[in-house]
């Protein structure tokens, strides 16, 4: 049986999934039940300096449906804890004390004066959690007082920040990124500038989910008016792992840690994630849709498919995928497929001819009958058939073997690599030795 | 006193009425919005779709069901019923599996068609509970057109007429208009009056004129009709019903299926419906598996169907079988009546078993006897031609072409008694409806 045991930071817990900073681990009384489910860990709803903050009286939430309102999205205009300061510490402390095998880290977000994180950082050592996550990602309501994704927008915030923080604790300080950045690479540069022991992303992505059509209201609507919110779920999912690659493939941050998150939802995402390079994940929207419960089928999940592949432990899998993320410039132009569809798996729905027809190379034969058939001379290979086809497997990938020529273009296929670099359309190509 | 339930011979009351009310209740109701929805989900929007093809109206399925799932349901309607304007009756009756969800590409990709009968009774539920028929007339034309008989066929031709500008009467020879809507259709499949509901609907679109109790061909010719109109459609279904052919045909407790559905249909209380302790059905489509439904429903205890020819023969669905067998029809294939015997009244029926030989049925040699107190003949309709309509037939049925045009300048006929259709209510709304194009083009030429 595959090993789960996660050790990140120096932190232990008997798996790699953790529940994200967010109401699932708001009070003592959930992150017990999370725990009892399975969770190895829990990063707690950040904590603020007193007068505590307030919430909103009416709905936080907005939701993006898929077929039978299946939450692929959800966006919220929910602000850090809205308890007392000296409640939340007190319960973190019990939860430790009772749960010691289990990872507790607390997240934190207060003014961005070096007296304020002065202030917080010895109360929370005081509990005995496990590390701290300095909160740089909430995009709406605190990034307005100048804390949240307001400090994380800025490169020397977060680096000052982090230093502050190691100095004045010995506990691990994961910094954690806001996706609303043009590069996410400077504010993890940043972080470890700043001596952070790792960065996690992505926290939510600034969105406006719906609009009332009756009210033209945002949704979700407080008496008639909405401010964005921020945005999570399997929606975000590509943006959170093309982030997590761009920053475990950066040459000037080898070796930081990172804790993925973003859309986790199954063991699925939770393994590509990381491959990605994350050293675990943590976990918000599944759980507030599904319960706590879905950590079992994630847990199941990744051992049944470590066992399949023999990967004894996570260390065997993270970071693999890395070294495949590459440049545009660096794929293979000699790789030629075409799209072939499985006449018996098919059911002539179609779809693969409207869209190729309609959208893309005109590649696809309709025949009487509703038989569709690729034209080898036209398809460009660019993979939306299948994409759009609702039948898992029936349209493939195929590629030309070598030697074969290519009906489209009248060219042989080469089994050596090619690529822009060298490809005489390219101006600034580099001569072939 | 024997319970009422074995009452000997034919007897109403076999079930006390709330029985009843429960049995002739909605067979399949109304989508729930939810269930809608997550049905419409199914949808994949098919290229060039497959039941879009397969229905008879060619109604754009794939739209509809988006406009539901985009929460539309009376955008959808009116997708549904600018093709079909009897689109509600049809999505309760219209035999979906071997038309549009037969083709549906869920049922090749998992036997589980998109059900596109019941969103679409969900979709014209929800335009008729909002207010009227959708369609305004362009402006008069002054043109009249006669339609004769107030069917799906009549209906549909008078509705597209009535649209285009043209006025229309339509001449019916019942009390009610409706045609089978009214008369034959199985009374679980259409509760709650929806047949004249329907049809007070469809006509509030204003320039269609019925006169019931007005048959062609008792005071009324087809020659007056087209000097008195500038077109003339006939929609007059199939009048007259098959003979049997079998000795003791004439005794008491024998009847015309078609007849006792159209009594069942117009009775307002069902536990006063007399019906048999035990019913022999003879036939093998639509109309023997109502009957025979029916029967069970009124509380016969048993209930044979006895069709000549094997199952798969029979003009029934396969899922209209199954329907009558989960009401606890037995049906028996194979064998073709012989005579009916009983002393003044039916007891039963001899039958004699068949096998299908290479010039056609033949008998097997042996016999055998149903009990039988009542027995329906269902062996198919014909078209009755009335007085003075000399026109050119085709199989028993008026000759017509791709547009209805019969033989007779100035004549178009649609529906039932047109050669060529399916002898289903939506082919009849389709050929209906087809014949007012034609016909307004001629009047428009
Ligand atoms: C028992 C039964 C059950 C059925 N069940 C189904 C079903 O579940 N699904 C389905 O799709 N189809 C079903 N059908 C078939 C369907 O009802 C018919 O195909 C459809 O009604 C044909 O429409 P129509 O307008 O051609 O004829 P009809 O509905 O028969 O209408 C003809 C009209 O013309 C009138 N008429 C006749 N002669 C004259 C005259 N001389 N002058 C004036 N008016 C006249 C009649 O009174 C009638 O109103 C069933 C049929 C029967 C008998
Ligand atoms: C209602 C709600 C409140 C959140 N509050 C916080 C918070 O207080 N601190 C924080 O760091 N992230 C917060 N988040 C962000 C999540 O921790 C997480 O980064 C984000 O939801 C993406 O993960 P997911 O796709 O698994 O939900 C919140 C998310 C939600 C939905
Ligand atoms: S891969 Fe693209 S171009 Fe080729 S057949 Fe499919 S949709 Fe058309």
């Amino acid at each position: 049986m595959a090993d789960l045991r996660s050790e990140f930071v120096g932190i232990r817990s008997p798996n790699p999934f953790w529940l994200a900073s967010a109401p699932p681990t708001d009070k003592k009384i959930n992150v017990e039940r999370a725990f009892r489910a399975g969770w190895g860990g829990v990063v707690w709803k950040t904590l603020g300096l007193d007068p505590h903050c307030v919430n909103v009286n009416g709905p936080r939430y907005g939701v993006v449906y898929g077929a039978d309102r299946r939450v692929l999205g959800l966006n919220n205009i929910e602000l850090i804890t809205d308890r007392p300061l000296d409640v939340n510490l007190r319960e973190i402390k019990e939860v430790k004390r009772d749960w010691p095998d289990r990872a507790m880290v607390v997240s934190l977000m207060v003014p961005c004066d070096e007296a304020s994180w002065k202030t917080i950082l010895p109360m929370v050592e005081e509990t005995g959690a496990d590390g701290v996550e300095l909160n740089f990602g909430c995009p709406h309501g605190m990034s307005e007082r100048g804390m949240g994704s307001a400090v994380g927008q800025v490169p020397e915030y977060i680096e000052m920040v982090a230093r502050w923080c190691k100095q004045s604790t010995r506990m691990p300080v994961i910094v954690k990124l806001t996706p609303n950045v043009t590069d996410i690479r400077q504010p993890a540069r940043a972080a470890l500038k700043g001596g952070a022991d790792a960065v996690s992303l992505i926290n939510t992505v600034n969105s406006i989910t719906s609009v009332n059509l009756d009210d033209f209201s945002p949704e979700p609507s407080i008496d008639g008016k909405g401010s964005h919110g921020g945005y999570c779920g399997p929606a975000v999912k590509p943006i959170a792992l093309n982030m997590v690659a761009e920053i475990a493939r950066d040459a000037e941050l080898a070796g930081l840690p990172i804790s993925g998150i973003g859309g986790v939802t199954t063991w699925r995402d939770a393994a590509e994630f990381m491959a990605l390079g994350a050293g675990n994940v943590q976990v918000c929207t599944a759980a507030m849709t599904y319960g706590f419960k879905v950590v079992q089928e994630m847990i199941s999940g990744l051992e049944t498919w470590m066992d399949a592949k023999s990967h004894a432990r996570l260390a065997d899998i993270v970071g693999r995928a890395v070294p495949n993320v590459t440049d545009w410039k660096h794929l293979n132009l000699n790789y030629v497929t075409k799209a072939r569809i499985d006449q018996d798996a098919c059911i002539k729905c179609g779809r693969c001819f409207a869209a190729c027809e309609d959208t893309s190379h005109q590649a696809i034969w309709m025949k009487p009958g509703r038989v569709f058939e690729v034209n080898d001379a036209e398809c460009v290979a660019c993979n939306l058939c299948v994409d759009v086809c609702p039948v898992a497997d029936c349209i493939t990938m195929e590629r030309l073997p070598a030697g074969a020529v290519d009906p489209r273009t009248g060219r042989t296929v080469s089994d050596d690599h090619a690529d822009w670099t060298t490809h005489p359309n390219n101006p600034s190509r580099v001569a072939a030795e | 006193m024997t319970a009422p339930l074995l009452t000997p011979g034919i007897a109403a009351g076999r079930l006390p009425s709330e029985a009843i009310t429960r049995n002739f209740a909605d067979a399949h109701p109304r989508l729930g919005a939810h269930e809608a929805v997550v049905a419409a989900d199914r949808c994949y929007f098919c290229h060039d779709a497959p039941c879009v093809t397969a229905c008879p109206t060619a109604i754009d399925i794939p739209l509809f069901i988006r406009q539901i799932q985009t929460g539309l349901p009376e955008a959808a309607a009116r997708t549904i019923l600018s093709q079909n304007i009897l689109g509600g009756m049809c999505a309760r009756v219209c035999p979906t599996e071997t038309l549009c969800e037969g083709a549906c590409v869920r049922e090749a990709a998992e036997g589980q068609p998109v059900e596109i009968g019941r969103l679409q009774r969900y979709a014209t539920d929800a335009l008729m509970a909002a207010g009227p028929q959708p369609f305004a007339r362009a402006p008069q034309t002054g043109r009249r057109v006669a339609v004769v008989g107030a069917g799906p066929a009549g209906l549909a031709c008078a509705h597209r007429l009535a649209t285009h500008g043209h006025d229309v009467t339509i001449f019916e020879a019942r009390p009610k208009p409706g045609g089978l809507n009214e008369y034959g259709i199985a009374a679980y499949k259409t509760p709650g009056g929806f047949a004249q509901a329907e049809v007070d609907w469809l006509l509030a679109i204003g320039g269609i004129t019925v006169e019931t109790g007005r048959a062609l061909g008792a005071g009324l010719t087809l020659d007056e009709l087209r000097e008195g109109f500038d077109a003339v459609f006939l929609g007059v279904g199939l009048g007259a019903v098959n003979a049997l052919g079998a000795e003791g045909e004439g005794l008491p407790g024998v009847r015309d299926a078609v007849e006792f559905i159209a009594e069942l249909r117009q009775s307002d209380d069902l536990s006063a419906l007399p019906v048999g302790r035990r019913v022999v059905v003879i036939g093998g489509g639509m109309t023997a598996v109502d009957a025979a439904a029916q029967s069970r429903l009124l509380g016969a205890e048993d209930v044979t169907i006895v069709y000549r020819r094997g199952r798969e023969r029979m003009s029934a669905s396969l899922w209209e079988q199954e329907q009558a067998l989960a009401r606890g029809v037995t049906i028996r294939c194979n064998a073709r009546p012989l005579r009916v015997v009983g002393e003044g009244a039916a007891r039963g029926v001899e039958f004699a078993y068949t096998e299908e030989g290479p010039d056609g049925l033949r008998d097997a040699g042996e016999t055998f006897t149903l009990p039988a107190d009542q027995v329906f003949k269902a062996i198919g309709q014909c078209f009755a031609p009335g007085a003075g309509m000399s026109l050119e037939m085709a199989g028993g049925k008026i000759a017509v072409d791709a547009v209805g045009r019969t033989s007779v300048a100035g004549v178009w006929a649609g529906g039932d008694c047109a050669a060529g259709g399916d002898d289903l209510t939506v082919t009849a709304v389709a050929q209906g409806r087809d014949a007012a194009e034609s016909i307004h083009g001629a009047l428009a030429g």
